[in-house]
Formats: structure tokens, sequence, C-alpha cells
């Protein structure tokens, strides 16, 4: 028997959420420029702040070029060839559930999440975002109660254009990067979420962004602000249909923790990554920042990544109150053709500001799976510390794992350590396993399941389950 | 003692295997029956872990020719999986490390695999617990090792009581114990020793692979196998693992080599 095919076979599961829900949509032409700019805000009966803010950013990009210093090759996107805007015809956003398109209904509950009153999850506000557009936000009277806003962004806009104004773009500068400035150019849609000064967030919050059309770019954006002593944690899941094209999905979340606040973002990726000969499949080009502005705040990344056909993603964290705290744990699986740069930047700025990094790779097939992680402790960050531990996976002979941790030290009295491995599903292992009586397939998503519990033990509760059967994203093929 | 005719478990015959072409076992030969316990004795290298691991059905070990029946039924297709479930232990010399498996987790896994075989109903996590209690009191193992990952930085006596645990929980009929008495000291060896004994029944048989008369002084063998160059060289009783003791293989594989040759 050759284990490495029959584990690469396991890995390999087909693509379970590739479905396309046939619904008519309405979008704007393809290409972009300043008059796309301006039908997309006055489409959403934007204030004139935020078209502003999208021209501006339009500029910027202009002058900007595409990087390519992340290793990735990849065919370059033609950005005039793309559709900037697409939503579900009838009607964009409904008063109640009832008035919403039972198709969207039906597509969500076939992703496994329920949005009907009877069926919805328990104790998990969910934001469910369809191509660009937001077509139900789940408990959101209850939400209200505690204070806490959470609703698409374009509602947000309109109902709190002082908090959209304050907020967006201040963690991440419209010219931050070729994506980001891009997305602050066209965003569509995305969640936003409010947690007020003492508030404990009574739910978990969920995002869940499903791309349904192929040729549209998908420019979600998140900002989510918890105020001074709240507390929340959200959770993003996505998938997409399977197309032969390659979809850009090109999202900015900003997170911003006040004194003493603290958030938790989640992530379980499984867009479609493409066909065994990489074609098609999302590439995900994703600014995610999250920004401890406050004293002792804490900012944690969580991300389990397992689809896309291109992941160039860095969720980081600024720790500018003294004794903040940032976090990353992260998981990426790989097969095939796939190509997954991820990491994480740690910029320390306050006094005594702690990071912790945890990245477990796991890459099958041909695919590359690569960590890139930036520490950086600045001059005034005294007594600032960081651990980073960077473990790698491979199953077979054609995957690539590389791991490069950058380290900027300004600062003499901070301590960092980090440690990276890599290993192989060891045949001992294996066979350990099924001499005790666990076949061959479960014993393989054991010893993936065990290389990555540190990770899964960061994930919320309410997820630890589905996380687990992350695996299972691709394993067993199937999700909770 | 007597036992012929009582019924065969596992039978090798004329086995001849290899390891990345490298040949090791030349012919073993080996019966054993219900109620029976075996000792297999012999210098490093010999090639015991090696025929253990290949009734276990380890992928990495060829078989070239020769048969391995249980209970009459040819096992050599089956996976290693199956064999554990229809019966077969193997204790290994070295347990493997699972790093970030919950032992219990896989414990439970591991029981209810060979439950469902027997037909038996599988166990949730709280029925599990209760029954991992009491196989805790057999190798007197603190419950803590449960909440660990499978054998993950326990010490080498800790492993080898592991292992055992999970023989008193898959309750097999033919266990093969290898070397599970080396590095255990006096108190540990006992524990083992005694669990051993009150894991075996008439209907199940023991395969003790050891290089000490110390355990077989614990758990008394009714026959004991001197393997040597990839076969068994020669088989008697408990008084041949006392001979060993004393002079050691040479001796006796010149004795053996003498008695051949005189043939
Ligand atoms: N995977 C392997 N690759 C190469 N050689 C192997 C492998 N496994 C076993 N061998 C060789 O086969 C021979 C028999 O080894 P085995 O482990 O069966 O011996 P043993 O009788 O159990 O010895 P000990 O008493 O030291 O445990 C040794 O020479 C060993 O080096
Ligand atoms: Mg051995």
């Amino acid at each position: 028997m050759n284990q490495t095919n029959t584990v690469e076979e396991i890995v390999s599961q087909p693509y379970k959420y590739g479905f396309v829900t046939d619904i008519e949509t309405e979008k704007i032409p393809k290409g972009l420029n300043k008059e796309v700019i301006r039908l997309i805000s006055n489409k959403k009966k934007e204030p004139e702040f935020l078209l502003n803010f999208r021209l501006r950013a339009y500029d910027q990009w202009l002058k900007m070029e595409e990087p390519d210093w992340s290793g990735l090759s990849y065919t370059k996107i033609d950005y005039q060839d793309l559709v900037y805007y697409a939503a579900p015809k009838k009607d964009i956003k409904k008063q109640s559930l009832d008035e919403v398109d039972p198709k969207l209904l039906d597509t969500f509950e076939k992703l496994g999440i329920p949005l009907s009153e009877q069926k919805r999850l328990t104790n998990v506000a969910v934001d469910a975002v369809f191509d660009s557009v937001s077509i139900a936000t789940t408990y959101k009277e209850k939400l209200a109660e505690h204070g806490v806003i959470f609703c698409s962004i374009s509602e947000a806009v309109s109902k709190y254009p002082e908090l959209i104004e304050k907020y967006l773009g201040t963690v991440v500068p419209i010219n931050d990067n070729f994506f980001a400035a891009l997305n602050s150019a066209v965003f569509s849609d995305g969640s936003f979420v409010f947690i007020p000064k003492n508030v404990n967030c009574p739910m978990e919050l969920s995002s869940y962004f499903r791309i349904n059309s192929g040729d549209t770019g998908q420019f979600e954006r998140t900002l989510i602000i918890a105020e001074e002593f709240s507390s929340v944690s959200y959770l993003e899941g996505c998938t997409a249909p399977m197309f032969d094209t390659n979809t850009l999905h090109a999202a900015v979340v900003e997170l911003v923790a006040l004194d003493q606040a603290a958030i938790k973002y989640s992530t379980v990726q499984n867009w479609y990554a493409g066909n065994e000969k990489g074609v098609g499949g999302i590439y995900n080009f994703v600014t995610k920042r999250g920004e401890c502005r406050g004293r002792r705040s804490k900012i944690s990344w969580s991300q389990v990544e397992t689809g896309s056909a291109i992941t160039w993603k860095y969720p980081s964290c600024i720790l500018q109150g003294d004794e903040s705290i940032g976090e990353f744990y992260s998981i990426a699986l790989t097969n095939n053709l796939q190509k997954a740069d991820t990491g994480t930047k740690m910029i320390h700025i306050g006094k005594n500001t702690k990071s912790k990094i945890v990245s477990k790779g796991i890459s099958a097939g041909k695919s590359k799976n690569s960590y890139r992680g930036l520490v950086s402790i600045s001059p005034n960050a005294v007594g600032s510390r960081n651990y980073s531990q960077c473990d790698s996976m491979l199953i077979g002979d054609e995957a690539a794992a590389n791991t490069y941790p950058y380290i900027q030290s300004k600062q003499p009295q901070s301590n960092i350590e980090h440690e990276a491995s890599t290993c192989r599903i060891s045949e001992d292992q294996l066979f350990y396993l099924q001499s005790r009586g666990i076949d061959f397939e479960e014993a393989v998503s054991m010893i993936i399941s065990g290389f990555c519990s540190d990770v899964f033990n960061e994930l919320p509760m309410e997820f630890a389950s589905e996380a687990d059967k992350l695996l299972a994203l691709k394993l067993e093929g199937s999700v909770g | 003692m007597n036992l012929s005719n009582s019924e065969i478990l596992l039978s090798i015959e004329d086995l001849h295997a290899s390891v990345e072409d490298k040949k090791i076992l030349y012919g073993v030969n080996l019966i054993v029956r219900e109620g029976e316990i075996h000792a297999i004795m012999g210098p490093n290298g010999s090639g015991k872990s090696t025929l253990s691991k290949i009734i276990a059905g380890h992928p990495s070990y060829k078989v070239i020719s020769g048969s391995i029946k249980f209970k009459g039924i040819n096992i050599l297709e089956l996976e290693p999986e199956k064999r554990a479930r229809i019966g077969i232990f193997l204790g290994f010399q070295y347990p493997v490390e699972i790093p970030g498996v919950s032992n219990l987790e896989f414990l439970r896994v591991s029981t209810n695999s060979r439950r469902n075989e027997l037909g038996k109903s599988e166990l949730d996590t709280f029925e599990f617990e209760e029954l991992v209690t009491e196989s805790l009191k057999i190798v007197e193992m603190d419950p803590a090792f449960l909440e660990r990952s499978v054998n993950e930085g326990f010490s080498g006596g800790e492993k080898k009581r592991n292992e055992i645990l999970q023989m008193a929980l898959l309750d097999p009929l033919v266990a093969i114990l290898d070397e599970t008495d080396s590095g255990l000291d006096i108190d540990a060896l006992r524990v083992v020793a005694s669990g051993i004994t009150k894991l075996s029944n008439p209907n199940s048989a023991t395969i003790l692979i050891t290089h000490y008369q110390r355990l077989l002084n614990e758990v008394t063998p009714d026959f004991v196998h001197i393997m040597a160059n990839g076969k068994i060289i020669k088989t008697g009783n408990k008084e041949l693992a006392m001979d060993i003791e004393k002079s050691g293989y040479e001796l006796i594989n010149k004795r053996t080599k003498k008695k051949e040759v005189a043939k």
C-alpha cells in the first residue's frame, strides 16, 4: 500500500459547496473608473464623505503597483474585466426574513447556516452576505437590548454615519497596499460591529460570506469597534461555487479595541480552491488588521484556511496601548496547486506589550504553504515580548512549506522567541493508531487534528466541533 | 501443561519476511492455542519485533512466503485496523507519541472500534470514562494520563503501562507484548505482570517477548521459544528461560548447532 498516496486521497475530498444559486442579479457593467465608483456610491445612497473616501482611495490605487513580493506567481488580474457591483435583483435588504428570497435562504441552509427563526443557530448571531450584499442579520433585536450594533456596513453607513466616519480607514489607511486601496474605492458590503463601553457581547457574532457570481470581484469591508472594557467574539465563514475562472476576493477588515477591550476574530475560510490542475478558484487577497488602541486591550486572530487558489493574508495587530496583547493562531491547509502565503505582523509600540504567534501549516499535493511573519518592536516598547511558533506538516514529496520570520527590534529590553519545526505524518504514528483498530482515514485525520490542537483550542466554543470538522472541510468532506 | 486440545488461535507457518529489501525472517513456525502463555527470547536483532509487527500488519514489512492464520483465517491481506478489531493486540517495544491527540479520546475511539466488531454498543465519553477508570486500576495509573496527549512526554515506564491499559480495554484474543518489561522498575514490573495475569483468560493467549527471567518469574510461560537469525531455533518450557539466564544465547546456540550436526 502506498501510504502517501492514500493520505493525499483523503486530503483531496471534492469541494462540497460548489453549487451556484440561480438567481437574477443586478450587475453594473465591467470596468473601473470614477464613474463606476460614483455609481456604486449612488446605488448605496452614501453620504458625501464616503464617496470622497472612495475617490481618494481610487486615486491612490492608480498610483500603486500590484505586489509581487509575496513569492506567489499567478495569472495577472485584468481589473477592467471585473464587475464591481452585483446584487440579487429583488430588492436589496428586507425588513424581515419572510421577505427574503427563499432561494437565498435555501442557499444558506445548504451551507449549514440556517437563518429562519426556527432553525437558526442558538447563541450565534449571523450576518449572511450573498455576493456583495448582506441579506439578513439574525438576533438584531436581542443584541440591541445590550446596545450592541451588528448589521451590514451599508446599513451602518446610513444609520450610524458618525461612527463610520470616525473609524473607517483608521486602521488600514486607504493607501496601505494595492488591494486595500482597491477595496476602499469599491467596497460593496460587509459587516459592522459596535460594542459599547462595559458590554460583553452576549453572543457570538458571525458573518458568512457567499460568493455566487463568477466574474464579480468581491470587496467586503468589515469594521469592528470595541469600546472601553467591552468584549466580543466574531467568526467569519466563507464558501464559493466552482468556476473555472478565478474570482478576486479583496476584503479589508479593521478592528479597533479601546482601553481593556478584547476582540477575538476567528475565520474559517473554505473558498473554492480550483481543481487539481489549478484551474479556477478564488484569489484571496485580504488585509486584516486590528489596533489595540487602548491600554491593556487585546486582539486575537484565529484562522483556519483551507480554501482559495491563492491566499495572501496577514492578519496583524498594532499594539499601540501599553500592556496590550496581540495573538495570532493559524491553521493553513493547502493541496493540489493551492498557494498560501499567510502569517501575521505584530507591531509593538506601547510599553510592555505582548504578542503570541502559533502557526500550523499543512501542505499536500504540489501546494505551497508559506508562513511570513513580522515582529517589530519600536524604541518605546520597553519590556515587550513575543513568542512565535511555526510548525509545518508535509504530506507527500511534492508539497512545500516555507517559514519567513522577520524580526525588527529597536528596543534592547524586549524579548523575542521563535521556534519552528517541519514534520511529516510518520508511518509509525499511523501504524500505532491502526494497530488499535482505528482506520487509516481516521488515523490521518486524528494526527492532523493533533498537530493543530494548539490552534483548535483557541477557536470559540460554538465552533470547536466545526473547527475539528474543518479538516473535515477537506478530510471527511462534511461540515456541521 | 497439555492444552493441545484447545483451539488454535494463531498459527504461523514457514514465514519469510523482509524490510527494505533486507531479509529478516527465515522460516518462522509458531502455534499458539487458547489459554497459553508463550515467551519469545533471543538476541538483539534476531527478528522478534519484526515478527510481532508482521503479525499486527505493519505496512513496511513484506511477507515473502509462508502464512499467518488467526483462528484458521489467513490474515495477511487484512489491514492492521481489522486485525486489531478481531482481537490481535501488539504492545509496542517503543510506543509512539502522537502530539495533540488526547489519550482519552484515542482510547475511546480504539475501544469502540473493537466493541463494534464484537457487536457491542459504542460508548460515549461518559460511559467510557467509567470503563477506563476501572481499567486504570489494573495498571495503577493516574487518571491524569488520560488528559495528556498519547504517550507524549510519558516516561518509558508510563508508556508501557499505557500499553497494558490499552490491552485491558481492547480485551484481545492474542496479545503480543514486545518487551513490555524493559525499562520498568521493580514495582512497575510487578504491576505490569499482575496486569497481564489478570487480563489473561482461558479463551485468550499471550506472547511475551522478553530478555529477562524476572518477568517470567511473575507470569509463568507454558512455552519458551528462542529466536536467532530470523528463526525459532529452540522451543522448551520455563526451564529453558532459566537456562538462558544462566548460560546466555551463545552456549545454547552452540548446543543446538551441535545437535543439528549430530543429526
Ligand atoms: N525498518 C527497518 N529498516 C531496516 N532494518 C530493519 C527495520 N526493522 C528492523 N530492521 C532490522 O531487522 C533486524 C531485526 O530487528 P528486530 O527489531 O526485529 O529485532 P529484535 O529481535 O526485536 O531485537 P531487540 O531485542 O533489540 O528488540 C535488525 O537487524 C534490524 O536492524
Ligand atoms: Mg525488539
